[in-house]
């Protein structure tokens, strides 16, 4: 539902990295790291991304994207472990003192410029 | 050519930055529609003030109705209409920034947010909040947070309103509340009705326990 003004974010930050000077700069690819916790449809993302990105120097990119896993420690007896269900408590000890050490990322990582 | 970035897409850092400066507590408060935010927020502002000074910023797709509603009580409110037409699902923290730029944040020691209802999109953005809270009313069903976990998992307390409606359905508000601490096992629960203004002591506890916990003005 969301994942529009999430394209419009990546594309912008996208834009001011590329270093200036550059003569028609192409992004061949675009590097992203989200988490399964992110509430974002990788499908809806690539949607939206092929709209917003229309004459500009990403046109063409490729979007390779990185699901990170829910990644839950717990801070009672130190298990960590990777959540596939919401249920948050520890499997271990029944802890429920518990940090989430991934999963909640929308980050990008690099673009990567054609020579 | 790699160049790298390194970068949140959703940057909030900015915004909390700027309310620590302010000495202003943020609650985010979000719901699914018609969850009983607006009247909770009311009751809940005429018992904190003036003790409490607080601002409420509302946000929804179309129309100052509740807006209307909080001005009743003398908070300072502003009315955030993302378009009339059907606009965006949630706040993000570009708009939250300029709003509350519109109040005189020296005077403040309460920003709520009452996002958009919806439990979906508004739990993805974070809006420099100290705190969110999510309602749930006994209208909907018992395994909401189970649905949307990402809602309840980032809600640092939890209201179960319209307790006043349970003799009339078939809601198990005891599952409810198991469901919100399957997700989020160490959650505060509050079981209210706004409307008739029933278990609130708790929640108002609660909230002024948060504020007072920050701010120093």
């Amino acid at each position: 539902m969301h994942e529009l003004g999430i394209a419009e974010k990546i594309v912008e930050i996208a834009l001011a990295s590329i270093p200036e000077g550059i003569e028609n700069p192409k992004v061949e690819r675009m590097n992203l790291r989200i988490g399964k916790f992110a509430s974002v449809v990788e499908d809806s993302l690539r949607f939206c991304f092929g709209i917003v990105v229309k004459d500009t120097p990403l046109a063409e990119t490729e979007l390779i994207i990185e699901n990170v896993p829910v990644l839950v420690h717990c801070n009672k007896c130190n298990f960590e472990w990777e959540v596939d269900d919401p249920i948050f408590k520890c499997p271990e000890c029944h802890g429920t003192d518990l940090e989430m050490l991934s999963g909640r990322e929308i980050d990008i990582d690099s673009i990567e410029l054609a020579d | 050519m790699e160049i790298n970035i390194q970068k949140r897409v959703l940057e909030y850092e900015r915004l909390k930055k700027f309310f620590k400066e302010k000495n202003v507590f943020v609650l985010n408060v979000m719901s699914s529609p018609g969850s009983g935010k607006t009247e909770t927020l009311v009751k809940t502002l005429n018992r904190i003030m003036p003790k409490i000074r607080t601002a409420v910023i509302v946000g929804d797709i179309c129309t100052t109705n509740d807006a209307d509603r909080l001005q009743s009580t003398g908070a300072d409110v502003t009315q955030i209409n993302t378009d009339k037409f059907g606009g965006d699902c949630h706040l993000a923290a570009h708009l939250i920034e300029s709003t509350a730029k519109e109040f005189d944040l020296e005077r403040i020691d309460l920003l709520i947010v009452e996002n958009i209802g919806n439990l979906v999109c508004p739990a993805e953005f974070d809006i420099g909040e100290d705190a969110r809270t999510v309602v749930l009313s006994v209208t909907e069903g018992e395994d909401k947070p189970l649905k949307y976990p990402l809602m309840f998992r980032l809600a640092h307390s939890a209201i179960l309103n319209k307790i006043d409606l349970l003799p009339y359905l078939e809601f198990d508000v005891d599952e409810a509340e198991n469901n919100i601490k399957e997700v989020n096992p160490n959650i505060p629960v509050f079981r209210i009705s706004a409307t008739k203004e029933q278990g609130f002591d708790p929640w108002i506890e609660w909230l002024e326990k948060m504020v007072f916990s920050k701010i120093s003005k």
